[in-house]
């Protein structure tokens, strides 16, 4: 029951965010501080959980051999940098984690 | 003619999101969502990112309070979108403004605003264009899902597929940092969140980010 709680009000507060500036246009503007800090709203959430995802195995900070995600990750990154590319940064960093953990 | 202009416009980026749609509805099953459940998120929120993170936090069965203000945070940048694309639909009634406005997701939006600004005059069926970029996206991104939500249950657990939404999300923020304090933000965020793992419900996103924000603000650009 609760998921459906989830994207009901999940769904509601995604939609007024796009609907927001579209209906106030005119009337109010973004003032310039909070756009400035809206800018950043991407890249801190979205490396917050790169970190997690990358750095962390089941709750506890990992950075040894042990965790190939780190290498992989870092090679995904490069790739990401120089190609822009989605999928070709997902497919790095996938074969090199199954080679990692395949090696290991 | 604008309609099928914009959804075609819109196919190139579709090679780029189906991918997404598919790893959502693996990562939706293995945190426990059920399929419907699944599928209607990309139906009624309809926000990659934000739909990543839920099943994150789905997973660890966190408060609803907190899953919805972490929904809210994840999309305030499309309040930025709203601002930059407003202009172009003021002479719009409002149920147009009311329907477009589901539709106004990172990818539609990039399609549609780098047309109307390449174009010199905007015409009165310019709301076309937007409507089926948009339209071209939710179908790619419904069915995509659906492949993700079927797939899921037969992909073992030795592929450590979750490392997916890692990999997607170094994909879409890597390219984006183009100034120091975009970086900085970069780097706070990713100490803080790894020092606060510990807290329950993944709150060490919302003090991650908070305390990145906080950090970068000073040497941003006004």
């Amino acid at each position: 029951m609760k998921i459906w709680w989830i994207l009901i009000l999940g769904g509601l507060a995604t939609y007024l965010t796009r609907l927001s500036m579209i209906l106030l246009f005119s009337r109010w503007e973004i003032p310039a501080w909070l756009r400035r800090a809206l800018r950043l709203v991407p890249a801190a959430v979205f490396s917050a959980i790169i970190a997690q995802e990358v750095l962390t195995q089941n709750g506890k900070l990992n950075l040894g051999m042990s965790n190939p995600r780190i290498l992989a990750a870092a090679l995904a990154t490069v790739v990401a940098w120089k190609t822009r590319s989605v999928l070709l940064t997902i497919l790095v960093g996938m074969v090199t984690l199954w080679v990692l953990q395949w090696a290991i | 003619m604008e309609f099928w202009q914009g959804f075609r416009a819109e196919l190139p980026l579709l090679i780029g999101v189906s991918p997404f749609g598919m790893i959502y509805g693996v990562l939706a099953l293995s945190a426990g969502m059920g399929a419907l459940p699944a599928q209607a998120m990309s139906a009624i929120v309809f926000a990659g990112s934000a739909q990543f993170i839920t099943t994150q936090l789905v997973a660890v069965n966190a408060p609803l309070f907190l899953t919805v203000l972490t929904i809210l945070v994840v999309n305030l940048r499309h309040a930025l979108y709203s601002a930059s694309i407003a202009p172009y639909l003021q002479r719009l009634r409002p149920i147009w403004k009311i329907g477009l406005a589901y539709l106004l997701t990172d990818e539609a939006f990039a399609v549609t605003i780098a047309e109307y600004q390449k174009r010199t005059e905007i015409g009165t069926q310019a709301h076309a264009f937007f409507l089926g970029a948009g339209l071209a996206l939710w179908g790619g991104w419904q069915a995509s899902t659906a492949v993700g939500v079927f797939l899921g249950a037969m992909i073992p657990q030795t592929w450590s597929l979750d490392f997916t939404l890692a990999l997607t999300f170094i994909a879409i923020v890597v390219p984006t940092l183009k100034d120091r304090a975009l970086i900085a933000a970069a780097m706070v965020a990713s100490v803080i969140a790894v020092l606060t793992i510990g807290l329950p419900y993944k709150l060490s996103l919302l003090a991650a980010a908070f305390c990145a924000i906080l950090a970068a603000y000073g040497i941003s650009e006004p």
